[in-house]
């Protein structure tokens, strides 16, 4: 199969949406001539142009906040913040507005509305460019999230959030943009709320999202040479997120660690681990574990920054003292 | 304007210019990590501006604020280290280039996010005028800051509450890739200042005396309670966006409009000016630079010598402790 890099799974699946139906647009910041802060491919704008590829001013709350006027009246918007540190600056529309529309006008709208954002951090950016608020959105009912770790993830995920008649965060990486993996030439969806199991193993579930599940992958790699053989999921959605597959891997392992690149406290772990506890208590045979970054500012020095989000190194011995081994 | 005033505001530009080629430089080796915004070809409007000001005085800087910080009295040397990721760094290696701030020197921050400084400044007048200390606080921002809420949120309360502010608008005609013409239907935006009742001008942000001038009347007349302003001074910048965009910048803007700019470069003008006026020597200036670069690459060896943090020391500092 042909490898693609996510950055180009991205585009190619926007592109997809654009071809197939006109009330598809996109907005955000640097999107046009430039071809968006990260991708350095104006692809979209050369073939669509201004119209239906719209670069604003430094306009957060109005990039969400039209977004939404326009998908409430008949288009299918995709808009872009550059960097989820900066969705706070859009969040009054975001949460009291997109979220809350369907619903509290008695399910009378549509709101076919995607936003993408991507997460920072590894590379010296610092406390306002770092961070990782998925929990944060996970946190507030009518929005979709979406978190994918691979070129064939961000592709199919994509593509059915442009088709949703719901809003959707979907958080990229920008670690990730420039991943190559296997992306078929046919198209194809990926539903929400299904998670991907990457590797399976019996010793322990370990739950990861974006960049922290190639994280895992490698110490999962060497921790097989150990004899040890943990079991990899993704859920790929935290909303809905998909428990079943969660708590059959932790009905056959006894044990779950959950890894994310957010701070510790109140991250999507604390969810995972709540559901386990809630509805898997039996199956378990040891506490629930969470590793996630400490719950300070990622600080800018990158040895500091290493130390702040979890490594490798610490998602081993994480994994290791876990296991007692 | 007496001499002695003249060349401080030409060693200014003169430190600045010389710090960020030298981060450049450091960028492009990869001994300084993370994203640098340069200031390079904008030195005359944190000079001009700076000049005007104490050092109690209070300034809130943007992700492109080295200029600012030297300007208002930041050292190399602690600069540098912040931006080595050192702990003798004015945040200890926490902040980098986009989170330099030192509070002895009024510096209350620079700020990766574009806007985040103007309530912050704002709020630094407010202050002022709640302690009644005769201060001055000074924001500065780029033309990409004056499409956001914060702007008017900012002038406007500034505005009706009488705050000592001064509001610096560094027009470089791009946010990022996006020139103003797209962005603004009126380009000028000091233009704004009547839609909140308040003094403002337009300045060349090439021309070192104009932007002193403009900003001394401003500076004066926040200190005396007569309110807030806003300068929008045009100019350029020379380089990308940040160290690395390369020639991405070619997608936005042309070679030639980067050149032109090049001719009228602020320090070179200057320099023009004091040499024809008898105002300095060209040995004079050569001898500056040459300290300058002198005490410039000592900050670098200081960068270099200094301890890096201790992993550990990531976890200390987020609260004080009660
Ligand atoms: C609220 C916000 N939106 C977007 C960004 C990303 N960003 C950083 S600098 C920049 C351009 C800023 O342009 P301008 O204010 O004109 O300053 P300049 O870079 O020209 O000095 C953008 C879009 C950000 N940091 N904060
Ligand atoms: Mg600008």
């Amino acid at each position: 199969m042909r490898e693609i890099s996510y950055a180009d799974a991205v585009v190619e699946a926007i592109e997809e949406e654009m071809d197939k139906n006109e009330e598809v647009f996109v907005i955000g910041e640097d999107i046009g001539r430039y071809g968006g802060a990260y991708f350095a491919n104006p692809k979209l704008w050369n073939k669509f142009g201004d119209e239906r590829v719209r670069d604003t001013p430094i306009s957060e709350s109005a990039i969400v906040g039209f977004a939404l006027g326009a998908a409430i009246t008949g288009m299918r918007p995709v808009a872009e913040i550059m960097f989820c540190d900066i969705m706070t600056v859009a969040m009054d529309q975001i949460v009291n507005q997109v979220a809350k529309m369907r619903y509290m006008f008695g399910g009378n709208v549509k709101v076919p509305l995607v936003i993408r954002t991507p997460i920072g951090g590894f590379h010296n950016s610092a406390a306002q460019h770092s961070q990782s608020l998925e929990s944060w959105f996970a946190h507030v009912p009518g929005l979709k999230v979406v978190m994918p770790s691979s070129p064939y993830a961000a592709k199919g995920l994509l593509k059915t959030a442009i088709r949703s008649n719901n809003p959707v965060i979907f958080f990229e990486h920008i670690q990730l943009y420039r991943q190559k993996g296997p992306v078929p030439e046919e198209e194809y969806y990926i539903p929400f709320g299904e998670a991907n199991i990457l590797r399976e193993g019996k010793d322990l579930t370990v739950v990861a999202s974006a960049v922290m599940v190639h994280r895992v992958m490698n110490v999962a790699n060497k921790l097989e040479k150990k004899g040890i053989q943990i079991e990899v999921i993704d859920p790929q959605t935290l909303c809905p997120f998909d428990k079943e597959t969660i708590l059959s891997s932790v009905k056959k392992t006894g044990r779950l660690l959950v890894v994310h690149q957010a701070c510790k406290t109140c991250g999507f772990g604390a969810e995972i681990a709540a559901i386990v506890a809630e509805e898997g208590f039996d199956y378990l045979i040891d506490s629930i574990q969470r590793l996630g970054a400490y719950d300070i500012p990622v600080p800018f020095a990158s040895n500091l920054e290493d130390y702040t989000i979890p490594n490798e190194q610490r998602i081993f011995s994480a994994i290791t003292e876990f296991l007692g081994k | 304007m007496d001499s002695k005033k003249l060349i401080e505001l030409l060693e200014t530009m003169l430190r600045i210019r010389h710090f960020e080629e030298e981060v450049g430089d450091l960028a492009a080796r990869r001994k300084i990590l993370g994203s640098v915004h340069l200031y390079i070809g904008e030195e005359a409007v944190a000079a001009g501006v700076c000049a005007n000001l104490r050092q109690n005085d209070f300034i809130t800087s943007t992700h492109r604020g080295h200029g600012h910080c030297i300007a208002k009295g930041g050292e190399f040397r602690f600069m540098m280290a912040e931006l080595f990721g050192k702990t003798t760094g004015y945040c200890q290696g926490k902040g980098g280039s986009q989170h330099i701030a030192n509070f002895d020197l009024g510096i209350l921050g620079a700020n990766g996010i574009v806007g985040g400084g103007m309530p912050i400044a704002s709020g630094a007048g407010l202050s002022i005028k709640m302690r009644d200390t005769n201060q001055v606080a000074v924001c500065f921002f780029g033309d990409g800051c004056c499409n956001n809420g914060v702007f008017h949120e900012s002038l406007n309360l500034a505005s009706v509450w009488n705050l000592p502010v001064v509001y610096v608008c560094e027009n470089n005609q791009y946010a990022l890739s996006v020139p103003v013409k797209q962005s603004s239907l009126i380009q000028d935006y000091y233009l704004r200042k009547d839609a909140y009742g308040i003094r403002g001008c337009k300045v060349d942000g090439n021309d070192v005396i104009a932007v002193y001038e403009a900003s001394k009347e401003a500076v004066e007349r926040a200190r005396k309670g007569e309110g807030p302003s806003l300068i929008e001074c045009k100019t350029y910048r020379w380089r990308g966006h940040y160290e690395g965009e390369f020639d991405r910048h070619y997608t936005y803007r042309t070679k030639k409009e980067i050149e032109e700019w090049i001719e009228k470069c602020p320090i070179a003008q200057f320099k023009g000016y004091l040499i024809e006026n008898n105002i300095i020597t060209q040995e004079k200036i050569d001898q500056l630079e040459k300290e300058i670069q002198r005490e410039l690459l000592e900050a670098v060896a200081f960068a270099e010598d200094s301890p890096a943090p201790k992993p550990e020391d990531a976890l200390a500092g987020l609260f004080e402790n009660e």
